[in-house]
């Protein structure tokens, strides 16, 4: 997983699940057509139309793949949808200084990166956007580098598992069931004394 | 050798480790999926690909809640999306052979009520559910924590999850809570304190004499929020208390079992001499009724403080978000929050639609009626609150009072069911988000206790219930 890419700022902290997809579009039994939903009562006019002063309407943005953020991105819900409407969109990073942890989860799972930088970081990638909006920044998940001309060679974490995963594409649910000796011991010892709950 | 001591929350955890491999998360044994219809239909379709069956549908059980309509249950779902994401539910219950307690059913309720309610919910569980409020359940002892989509999937298929080990923080409340302060407001006061994403990475356990002087509802109340404190789950140890709400509940263990079971439970306490990661201590002789002013529950303050001014706030990006804050709710710094004018009043929500809650919005409002100027909707947590609540008369007390009664759902907490806030209006509301537009698109929400709720409906104002003539 390596690309580059122009930034694309919703420079606010504690962006909630409820902004990145209001709940009235969970209703869906589907993952499709979230992306046009993304971020929707920031991004359009009460009459449906986009509004063009949001930078998600610009053609720009629509190109990017990586959205830089305030601290405490997706907190709030579960909403597996958040990750899904970003991705859909076409972002493949996020970075800010911190992620809630369900969605830091969700992201994973859905092959978008929760990119944690620090404070400074944070703040010297701003100083150069401001300076160059244009700015390509080049995200490696292989080395777990994050860089930009001029700027720091920032080293970012990752757990190690996560990485393995988004690097080999790994079906996570498909690993856990080939742990089937495994469960199945378990549930013999655990269920042998106790009630089930139902029947 | 006697064992190094451990917390409650490493206990729940040790005893759920299925298998534990080199560069992988643990892999933890799940005792209760709770489901509901918003976010499990992609997980559902997930299996069906796969050709997976659910692995143990007798520890999984599904409702529908978030996007049912409360209007009278003899009225047909309108919404057709609704009534289409309602009605795969039911399909996938019944293809998969999983427990249901449908629209229709006598039982049908809010997830996180009807778990605790019908003894589901039990002491040294883990527990998930695709709702980040399964926090709740934590108020038994159970480890519970929210879920996304792709995770239902995996506990539907494999009753087990791959996590990582939390960090523990220790909540202490020490002290007395003073009349007119609730459970409500030790944890509004929490996420005051300690801010939104304040937990992140962590379990909390919530300790200390205030939290054992709380009922089982009120520590429902307390865990339900904690994740507005970014703490994934949080837990109080059980007591007594716990297992005489449990006992004699339909899904609690009978006869021999139960005082198998009760012995278990009561080793499920944190060891002198444990520690934890983090810890904070919160003293309930000063807590005041607490009320939020801005767009996160971690932007509370005491009901009767004045609105925080942004040029007092040194970092710049927090400085921004209370600027923004304070325009979207249309409030000035510096002003009293207590009078300023309301729309809209509602009771309900897994955090306060319990008995406990509706009793106590019923004592407030007896006798008194809303202001014509507010709207107030009273919303039961499960149908069989809401005939528990008919028959004490407290519908009769909410009617009286010119407010409505309504069915049991997730209703104007996350307005996915056509109740919602218009935009620009005001809501005092017990639930447990006031983001921008949750209630609603363009809708301002104050998080408060029912008491307080209540209390602001009749005044049509935000008001201190001690203030109450």
């Amino acid at each position: 997983m390596k690309f580059e890419s122009t930034v694309t700022q919703i420079q606010a902290d504690n962006i909630d699940t409820d902004q990145i997809i209001p709940a009235r579009f969970l209703k869906t039994i589907s993952k499709d057509g979230l992306g046009d939903q993304l971020f929707f009562d920031w991004r359009y006019n009460a009459d449906g139309s986009p509004k063009a002063d949001f930078i998600l309407n610009t053609e720009k943005a629509k190109a990017s793949k990586v959205l830089f953020a305030g601290d405490n991105f997706g907190c709030g819900s579960s909403r597996e949808h958040a990750p899904w409407a970003l991705t859909q969109y076409g972002f493949q990073a996020v970075v800010s200084t911190s992620f809630a942890d369900i969605f830091k989860q969700n992201s994973l799972k859905n092959r978008l990166l929760p990119l944690v930088v620090s404070k400074e970081v944070h703040q010297q990638l701003r100083e150069a956007l401001e300076a160059n909006p244009d700015l390509q920044v080049s995200v490696d998940v292989e080395p777990q580098t994050f860089t930009w001309p001029g700027g720091p060679a920032v080293t970012f974490t990752i757990d190690a598992f996560a990485k393995h995963c988004l690097l080999a594409g790994v079906d996570e649910i498909g690993y856990v069931l080939q742990h089937e000796a495994d469960i199945a011991a378990y549930e013999a010892k655990r269920f042998s004394t106790l009630n089930t709950l139902v029947g | 050798m006697p064992s190094k001591p451990r917390t409650i929350i490493e206990k729940v955890w040790d005893n759920h480790i299925v298998a534990e491999r080199e560069g992988a998360p643990s892999l933890l044994f799940i005792d209760l999926h709770l489901v509901h219809e918003v976010t499990s239909p992609q997980a559902f379709s997930g299996l069906r690909q796969r050709g997976v069956k659910v692995r143990r549908p007798d520890l999984t059980f599904c409702t529908v809640d978030h996007s049912t309509p409360t209007t009278p249950r003899s009225l047909p779902i309108v919404d057709p999306i609704a009534a289409t994401q309602v009605a795969q539910l039911e399909k996938n219950a019944q293809e998969f052979g999983i427990p249901y307690f449908g629209f229709q059913n006598r039982d049908q309720g809010i997830v996180h009520v009807i778990g605790p309610e019908n003894g589901l919910t039990q002491p040294g569980m883990t527990v998930v559910c695709g709702d980040s409020h399964t926090a709740t359940h934590g108020a038994f002892g159970a480890l519970a924590f929210g879920i996304g989509t792709s995770e239902v999937e995996m506990v539907l298929a494999a009753q087990t999850l791959l996590q990582k080990k939390s960090k523990s923080y220790e909540v202490r409340v020490e002290g007395t809570l003073k009349p007119g302060v609730t459970a409500k407001d030790i944890i509004l006061a929490l996420c005051a304190k300690i801010g939104i994403g304040g937990g992140t990475g962590c379990v909390f356990e919530y300790t200390g004499s205030a939290i054992r002087a709380l009922s089982m509802e009120e520590r429902m109340t307390v865990c339900n929020m904690s994740i507005e404190a970014g703490a994934r789950a949080g837990l109080v140890a059980p007591d007594e208390k716990t297992f005489e709400y449990l006992k004699g509940r339909r899904f609690a263990p009978k006869g021999e079992k139960w005082d198998e079971a009760v012995a278990k439970w009561k080793e499920l306490v944190t060891d002198e001499g444990a520690t934890y990661d983090h810890s904070i201590t919160i003293d309930a002789d000063s807590l005041e009724p607490m009320i939020t002013f801005g767009t996160n529950p971690g932007m509370g303050m005491a009901i009767s403080a004045n609105v925080p001014d942004p040029a007092n706030v040194t970092d710049s990006l927090e400085r921004e978000s209370l600027r923004k804050a304070l325009v979207y709710m249309g409030l000035e710094a510096g002003q009293p929050i207590a009078g300023q004018k309301i729309d809209v009043v509602f009771v309900g929500s897994c955090t306060n639609s319990r008995m406990s809650d509706l009793r106590a919005a019923a004592g407030v409002l007896k006798g008194r009626k809303v202001s014509p100027s507010v709207r107030t909707m009273i919303v039961p947590g499960s149908q069989e609150i809401k005939r528990q609540a008919e028959a004490e008369g407290l519908d009769q007390i909410f009617k009286d009072a010119g407010a409505e009664w309504r069915e049991a759902g997730c209703s104007m907490c996350i307005a996915m069911n056509g109740d919602q806030l218009t935009p620009g209006q005001y809501s005092v509301s017990t639930s447990n988000r006031n983001f921008e537009g949750r209630q609603g698109k363009g809708g301002r929400t104050f998080l408060a206790s029912p008491q307080t709720a209540a209390a602001s409906a009749i005044m049509g104002v935000v008001t201190d219930v001690r203030t109450l003539a």
